[in-house]
């Protein structure tokens, strides 16, 4: 990465001097990623130009990884890390331009605050979600010329479209410590990439270089946020598996999908958001209630996430046992937490199972009442089946509880598209009619029948955005043979 | 006092030994002198376990409840197992009966019953005893009690004795169940119900190159020059035209130890009728009793001494094969009760009867898992198929079908025709093919069980002798089957991983083809094959002839009647528009080539790459690769531009110059790397399949085939549509041969500087067993230029690849080795039509397995 420091007007050669680098020498500082040259393309009556070049070594670069996951396989080894400006080029100018980045000179301290018209140049910046007006939001208030041009991806093949990079001078009459500060904190912010690990160090860096400037600039929580890049979106980044082919697996986590939810609106003048309860807790008491008024006492959460049915049942529901089942190990440790808070005679009633519906398994057999949460809609269509065998065969549960999405409803939700989910895991939402065929066929099937209900407050077109079902076996279908034949199953 | 001879107990082996005396009775001494201390369940000893107090009564029943536990364990291994407790009480008895009746082994009680006087000095004797006299002669008592009741409680082979000297001088005898033939290895010929048709026996007995000596009743089957045994499967009586004749050869045969015989059903009734029992003269029973009315009688003597002795089934093979009339249920085999009996003669029955009065049989083999493969007849079908390693024999010769043997351990079947139709069938006979999953549920021998992977999975394996992947791995796996991969019936195979050569020593190099020569010339192989690698995307391709013969097979089709999959299991294509049309070009140069027809299968499983790379890589291409290549170069034309300034002013920047334009002009060759791989695709015309492997096909895993016959197969479908598949460029190097090996390292050099990915070296079998063991089945020789897409751009900058040489690819080869090993045996199950749990274990198993960490650049 490469940044040059250019300073025209009456006496250009004030740079020099206030970077504490001899023009005509070139000079070389070893950092922990790799080295740092500083030499001056140009020294004349006009103008006098620093150029500060790093070379980050890709293979120390790769091995230095503090245990972050990485977005492909091969990322650590082939990236735009050596050569896009980020929080790299940022220390460099720390340990390399300290002096002038902290306002120190000793030789001309009258220099220290006295404007130049300088330009700083960058020539390869990755301005990420915002692009040149990302680049210019930030640099403008700051009183900044910007100058930015977009680098193409790849001239051989256009149809990739053009690349995230742009090349950007910022001009302005401003002190070499102002500038150097500026630099310092957008850089990474621009490149929303840290190479550090973020700690409570970086908030003091922040407010340090930030402190005569970054409260009145008018981006300044997305500066901060990316800046810090809090330790939750690191776990989150962390959570993240990704597929070899580059794709992105979605967390089965539900903010995103709450947070839509919660722009529900079915009435043009509702009341002010906040004084109903999330959609997400009225399921949850809808499952109590529909538990409750049927006895269930032992039940089964098949596909419990992150657990909060299950926390809930444990503290507001007269169940006495509840099992939560999930395919994800990762959302277990989630939910391993959150029932490890509650009291001694709460947890002990919940129980935690690594399970997947595609499987028989004889461990879900014996309960009164199994629910299916916003389950059934992570699950392709045509895949379905083993869901059902699972549940409907297998399980065999007496009450089988089941809530999805209601596609209509995406209508009155603001951000959900006609084409578009309202989570990136679903593989499909259902209109009323669809699911009420669906529930229809699996009643018929397995020996159940079925009344549908609604969860959330209805739209008078699109009903409720939740859908839901209490499928009851049919007592001529209770049989108490066992649905797995006993004998031991010999490993593969 | 007279001294007997010393008593002999004899216990089955397997069974469940309950020693049944009082406290100080002798009991564990007893059972150190005759079992080995595994086979002894103590429940002092358990006391002690749980309580760290063997005496501690309080602890029973925690004691006893793991006591049972390693009972139950033991005995579904099918090992002898001795409870040392003091088993006087009904109570304490009656799960241990139940134990034996779940396992199916015999429960036998040795009672010790010294005089009780003698029991309660001992316990006085032990400082670690409480128990007061009282209790001691309470059990006593209570032992007595047990001698009148034992019998009633299903406790069989009850030995008493009655004095310290029996005792001490008595030993133990362990036989062996008659159905355990595990010893007998074969071969073996499985011939399914005969019925009566003693031409077509005889026809098939000499297919099967036996030679029948003497006739009528006297004849039998001479010894095989191969050592051969005949195994008849029962129902080798009734209906049909000679039933004497059949069953004389057979019983002559087993006399003469050329055969093996199991009871049928039809035997069974027979020798009830012989014995002089009441029995309904039905089902074809008549024709035995006229032809036994016309034999003389003491060929009917030796025919009901012959049955009455007649085991229902055997395990042979040391465990691998069981015959048995009626089939077997896994947790029966071996084992001898009554309920085993009647399994093994009648299957399992619900009770109910179809439209034709015939009983309604449950079908045990779509559910089954067991190892062995299970040979059986009884009902007949119309041809003989392998279904979850089970075989049904009975393709109906009485009815006009045929007369079936299954050769054993070819696993070939052979069938004569029925010269006619002796007698009409009472329904029609039933279609072998596995039954196609219903509209509304899955098909029975598709279901999965959690319980059979949860705890880890291990796969016995042709190559490495067993697999085992541990049980947080899988759970991985699952989530991935779960919530990524296509459909479980279509998941058959996950290909695996690959190891590269050791790294190269020459300058400039990671890789170079000479280590891959070195270590094939090291393990003893004499030909490798350079196949040149496709850049592309991994992709396995299955192309049915049909919707139907898709859905027949495997339970579950599409319209295009195929499949593409990616190397982890999920669909190659975001939507079937491309999967349909590649599927059907491909089907289209198969048939043309005349595969399906050639190798006899309605399917095929193809090993490919489909090219370009870009086609499947696009959002890589576009977020990682250009990205890398467009940052750097613009930063290096800066730096350059810089550069040159500063050193127009005199100032001494010409090291940095000359290293920046190195570094500069590799980010300009990675660019070149990957662009090689990326051509425009409008459509499915612009795709290319280069098909390297033909893993599999109805009958037939292509596993022992060489590599020359896969490329000559794949040749053929790229004559066939050669828009549609591409050829793999190949050399063949006798590795003795100086000059061959040679020109195949200028080929690769060639190669590798004209952009090709590399090539892949293979040993020339597709399994290659050296005498250190497995040999790896392949390493990739990746090109110097290829390479910078994996090490990154400026990997072969002289500092850095000094430190990449650092690599150490043991562990990549190890875990390359079980990958294949369980792709290996899951193509043969899949093969041989094995459930699905069986075929789904090893490709999850390689699921599991990818999902370790590794050095992605290996």
């Amino acid at each position: 990465m490469l940044l040059i420091l250019q300073c025209t007007g009456e006496s250009p050669d004030d740079l020099s001097w206030l970077l504490h680098k001899h023009p005509d020498r070139a000079q070389r500082f070893d950092l922990s990623f790799g080295r740092a040259q500083l030499f001056y393309p140009h020294n004349s009556r006009d103008r006098c130009a620093a150029a500060l070049l790093v070379e980050v070594d890709p293979v120390a670069l790769s091995r230095a990884k503090p245990g972050q996951r990485s977005t492909t396989p091969l990322e650590p080894y082939v990236n735009d890390r050596p050569y896009a400006a980020s929080s790299m080029l940022s220390s460099a100018i720390s340990q390399v331009l300290g002096s002038a980045l902290n306002g120190r000179c000793e030789k001309r301290p009258e220099l220290v605050d006295r404007p130049l018209e300088l330009e700083a140049t960058l020539p390869v910046v990755a301005a990420h979600g915002g692009g040149e007006a990302l680049v210019r939001r930030l640099f403008e208030p700051l009183g900044y010329e910007v100058h930015a041009s977009r680098l193409a991806l790849d001239p051989h093949f256009q149809e990739w479209g053009p690349s995230s990079y742009w090349s950007v001078k910022l001009r302005a009459k401003t002190t070499v410590r102002a500038m150097l500060e500026h630099l310092y904190v957008m850089l990474p912010v621009l490149d929303d990439e840290q190479h550090y690990w973020v700690s409570e160090n970086e908030v003091e860096k922040l407010l340090r270089k930030g402190r005569e400037w970054l409260a009145a600039h008018p981006e300044r929580e997305l500066v901060t946020a990316r800046f810090l890049k809090h330790q939750r979106a690191l776990e989150r980044l962390a959570h993240e598996r990704l597929d070899a082919d580059g794709a992105r697996e979605p967390a089965i986590g539900d903010a995103v999908e709450s947070e839509l939810e919660a722009r529900w609106s079915p009435q043009k003048n509702s009341d002010a958001p906040g004084k109903t309860p999330p959609l997400d807790a009225r399921r949850r008491e809808w499952v109590r209630d529909a538990l409750s008024a049927r006895r269930a006492r032992r039940v089964v959460d098949l596909g419990c996430g992150e657990g909060k049915l299950l926390a809930y049942l444990a503290q507001h529901s007269d169940v006495s046992h509840v099992t939560g089942v999930d395919v994800s190990p990762l959302a277990l440790e989630i939910a391993q937490k959150r029932l490890d808070r509650l009291g001694p005679s709460q947890r002990e009633r919940v129980e935690l199972l690594q399970g997947s519906l595609v499987y028989r398994d004889a461990r879900l057999v014996g309960f009164d009442a199994a629910t299916l949460i916003e389950v059934i809609e992570h699950v392709e269509p045509e895949r379905l089946r083993w869901l059902e065998d699972a549940v409907f065969a297998v399980a065999k549960a007496p009450i089988v509880l089941v809530t999805t999405p209601n596609r209509e409803a995406n209508a009155a939700m603001p951000g959900v598209g006609p084409d578009t989910m309202r989570h990136s895991d679903h593989r499909f939402e259902w209109t009323r009619a669809e699911f009420s065929a669906w529930c229809a066929r699996v009643a018929e099937t397995y020996g159940y029948r079925f009344a549908l209900h609604a969860i959330g407050d209805e739209h008078e077109r699109y009903g409720a955005p939740t859908q839901a079902a209490i499928f009851e076996q049919r007592s001529d279908d209770r049989s108490d043979a066992p649905a797995i034949p006993s004998q031991p199953e010999v490993q593969s | 006092m007279n001294d007997p001879s010393p008593t002999i107990i004899t216990l089955p082996d397997p069974s469940l030994v309950l020693l049944v005396a009082p406290s100080g009775a002798g009991k564990s001494t007893f059972a150190k002198r005759h079992f080995r201390p595994t086979e002894v369940l103590s429940s002092d000893a358990l006391r002690g376990w749980v309580s760290d107090d063997e005496t501690s009564q309080e602890a029973s029943a925690d004691a006893f409840s793991v006591l049972n536990s390693i009972a139950d364990k033991r005995l579904a291994r099918g090992l002898l197992t001795v409870i040392d407790a003091t088993n006087v009480q009904r109570d304490a008895r009656k799960p241990f009966v139940a134990l034996g009746k779940k396992h199916h082994v015999s429960v036998v009680a040795i009672v010790l019953d010294v005089d009780v006087d003698t029991c309660v000095a001992r316990n006085k004797s032990r400082p670690d005893r409480a128990f007061g006299a009282r209790v001691v002669r309470g059990q006593h008592e209570n032992m007595r009690k047990a001698l009148r009741t034992l019998d009633d409680e299903g406790v069989r082979f009850v030995t008493r004795m009655k004095t310290e000297h029996e005792i001490n001088t008595a030993s133990v005898v362990r036989e062996r169940l008659r159905c355990d033939l595990r010893d007998r290895t074969g071969p073996f010929d499985v011939i399914g119900d005969v019925h009566g048709c003693a031409d077509e026996l005889c026809e098939l007995l000499g297919e099967l190159g036996y030679e029948v000596e003497g006739s009528g009743l006297d004849a039998t089957i001479r010894k095989h020059p191969e050592g051969r045994t005949v195994v008849f499967l029962g129902d080798v009586v009734d209906r049909g035209p000679r039933v004497a004749d059949a069953l004389a050869l057979a019983i002559n045969s087993v006399r003469d130890g050329s055969a093996l015989f199991v009871q049928g059903n039809h035997e069974a009734k027979l020798a009830k009728k012989l014995a002089g029992r009441e029995v309904t003269v039905s089902f074809g029973l008549e024709r035995s009793l006229e032809e036994l009315a016309a034999a003389p009688p003491s060929f009917v003597e030796r025919v009901r001494t012959f049955l009455d002795e007649r085991p229902t089934h055997y395990v042979l093979d040391r465990g691998r094969l069981v015959v048995a009339h009626a089939g077997l249920r896994q947790e029966m085999q071996g084992r001898s009760s009554r309920a085993v009996r009647d399994f093994a003669l009648y299957g399992e029955t619900r009770g109910e009867t179809d439209e034709f009065g015939l009983p309604v049989r449950f079908d045990w083999a779509a559910n089954y898992r067991g190892k062995a493969l299970v040979a059986y007849g009884h009902t007949p079908a119309e041809r003989a198929e392998f279904r979850n390693e089970t075989v049904c024999l009975d393709t109906g010769c009485v009815y006009g079908g045929a007369l079936t043997a299954l050769r054993w351990p070819e696993r070939e079947l052979r069938s004569v025709p029925a010269r006619r139709q002796y007698v009409p069938p009472k329904r029609p006979l039933a279609s072998a093919a596995a039954p196609s999953s219903s509209d509304r549920s899955l098909a029975a021998r598709d279901r999965l069980d959690l319980a059979s992977v949860l705890g880890g999975i291990t796969v016995e394996t042709p190559v490495v002798r067993r697999v085992t992947v541990g049980p947080s791995l899988v759970a991985t796996a699952i989530e991935q089957v779960s919530r990524f991969c296509v459909d479980p019936r279509w998941l058959l195979y996950v290909p695996p991983t690959m190891a590269p050569v050791e790294t190269s020593t020459v300058e400039g190099f990671l890789e170079r083809p000479e280590q891959a020569l070195e270590y094939y010339a090291r393990c003893g192989t004499d030909r490798v094959v350079f196949e040149l690698k496709h850049m592309g995307s991994r992709a396995i391709v299955l192309v049915c002839r049909s919707p139907e013969e898709m859905r027949a097979r495997f339970g579950l089709a599409n319209e295009h009647a195929g499949t593409i999959v990616t190397r982890n299991g999920r669909a190659f294509f975001k939507d079937s528009v491309n999967e349909a049309s590649l599927v059907t070009r491909a089907r289209n140069a198969i048939e043309r080539a005349g595969l399906f027809e050639e190798l006899r299968t309605p399917w095929l499983l193809l090993d490919t790459e489909i090219l370009p790379w870009s086609a499947k890589a696009g959002e890589l291409l576009r977020l990682q690769y250009a990205p890398a290549a467009a940052a750097g170069q613009a930063h290096f034309a800066a730096a350059r531009e810089a550069l040159s300034l500063a050193a127009s002013r005199g100032i001494d920047v010409g090291a940095l110059l000359a290293r920046t334009a190195e570094r500069a002009s590799t980010i300009d060759s990675y660019a070149d790397a990957y662009r090689r791989y990326c051509w425009t695709v409008r459509g499915p015309e612009d795709l290319r399949i280069a098909p390297f492997h033909l893993l599999a096909g109805q009958k037939a895993s292509f596993t022992d085939r060489d590599h020359g016959w896969h490329l000559a197969q794949c040749d053929r479908l790229a004559d066939a549509d050669p828009n549609l598949f591409t050829r793999t460029e190949r050399v063949i190097v006798s590795l003795t041969d100086e000059a061959e090996r040679a020109s195949a390292v200028q080929w690769w050099l060639d190669k590798t500087d004209a952009g090709a990915e590399g090539c892949v070296v293979k040993p020339w079998t597709f399994i290659a067993i050296g005498e250190r063991g497995p040999i790896q089945p392949a390493l990739k020789v990746r090109g110097r230029e290829y390479l910078r897409i994996i090490y990154g751009p400026e990997y072969t900058l002289p500092d850095n690849l000094a430190r990449l040489r650092e690599r150490g690819t043991s562990a990549k080869r190890a875990l390359a080795i079980r990958e294949f090993s369980l792709g290996v045996e899951g193509l043969s199950r899949l093969a041989r039509n094995d459930s699905l749990a069986r075929v789904h274990a090893c490709a999850l198993a390689t699921l599991a397995l990818e999902s370790e960490p590794t050095d992605p650049r290996l």
